[in-house]
């Protein structure tokens, strides 16, 4: 980690000399709230896959799977410093606001992907590894740089980087990809877009700032509402699919209907509101998003550590 | 900020990401330690 004299000049600086990021700078820009839903569904994705897999290795993939999506979120922070530099929500983060240099995010970033990699592919296998690899390339090539400012389609297909994880924790414990873990791909693939349209709704000023080409920003609020509901449909034969094709039980069954009811019902009542309350619609939509993806996946889990399935 | 408080800030921010990447590294030690054990017996 480099030092530079304090009179060097820095992209978004102020009158203040440059005295080195934090620790938790360097934490920050691994972007741990993503991070936590990342690993959570990819040990979701090792425990539900058929087979064995020891304590320690499994512990090891789901690091690796820790520090790829860390490594993806602090090369994506890099790439996006100029950006995040224009929206309320992201003008604190390290780069834009100033306390970090680009280089330092841009080498810590590849040095992790890199290091998350090689110990995934020397410690558990090399099918965990390329599914690793491909995520954080396509996270950051794919998404980031080639999507993300140029189609509202970006966090559509932009998505699957998310919703690979699983795979990654299948594959660790079976050295391939079985349909159970396509399953759970679909999952996070068909939730991302309603839940990201629900934030970009409430945020669509920023967006257009920052010219981003988020949906609401080019097609509206009612057709960003349209697409949700469309997509939150779309969810159902996805979170059915465990239970239909036997990889998961009757409570994981009643219980992803329910949440899938309710989350079909924000979706309905963002779509149907058009007053003054509309952007808490989408606030509750937002939140309530994240609850159902833990709750579904927390579901599959608890029935399998349970024995409900074997 | 004075360009003494600079540089006992730059100081004090070096140490703590020292701390961090020495607790990085012997993490990684043991880490590969353990999973090399596991590994060779067959785990």
């Amino acid at each position: 980690m480099s030092e530079f004299p304090a009179t060097i000049a820095r992209p978004y600086a102020g009158a203040a000399p440059y005295v080195g990021a934090t620790v938790g700078d360097y934490i920050q820009i691994l972007k741990p709230r993503v991070m936590s839903l990342v690993v959570f569904t990819g040990f979701v994705g090792l425990v539900m896959a058929p087979g064995h897999l020891h304590p320690v290795l499994a512990a090891v993939a789901v690091l690796c799977i820790a520090v790829g999506a860390g490594a993806s979120g602090a090369i994506n922070m890099w790439y996006d410093r100029d950006i995040d530099r224009l929206m309320p929500r992201t003008a604190m983060r390290p780069l834009p606001a100033g306390r970090m240099m680009p280089g330092e995010a841009l080498g810590f970033g590849i040095v992790l992907a890199v290091g998350a990699v090689a110990v995934m592919g020397l410690a558990v296998n090399w099918v965990a590894a390329q599914l690793l690899a491909l995520t954080i390339v396509f996270y950051i090539f794919v998404y980031t740089i080639w999507l993300k400012r140029r189609t509202p389609q970006n966090i559509v297909i932009g998505g699957a980087a998310g919703a690979l994880p699983p795979l990654i924790g299948w594959a660790a414990v079976t050295g391939d990809v079985g349909w159970g873990a396509v399953a759970l791909f679909a999952i996070v693939f068909f939730w991302t877009p309603p839940h990201f349209w629900a934030l970009s709704l409430y945020r669509a000023g920023e967006y257009a700032a920052a010219g981003v080409p988020m949906l609401p920003v080019v097609a509206g609020p009612r057709e960003t509402k349209r697409q949700m509901l469309l997509y939150t449909l779309m969810l159902w034969p996805a979170t059915l699919a465990p239970w239909l094709f036997g990889l998961a039980g009757p409570v994981y069954g009643v219980s992803a209907g329910a949440l899938s009811l309710m989350f079909t019902g924000t979706a309905i009542r963002v779509w149907r509101d058009d007053s003054d309350r509309a952007e808490r619609s989408a606030r509750q939509m937002f939140a309530f998003s994240l609850v159902y993806l833990f709750l579904v996946f927390a579901a599959l889990l608890l029935e399998r550590i349970g024995g409900g399935m074997q | 900020m004075t360009a003494a408080v600079a540089t006992d800030e730059r100081e004090r921010r070096m140490r703590a990401r020292n701390r961090a990447l020495l607790a990085v590294l012997l993490g990684l030690v043991a880490l590969f330690y353990v999973v090399t054990i596991v590994r060779l017996s067959g785990g």
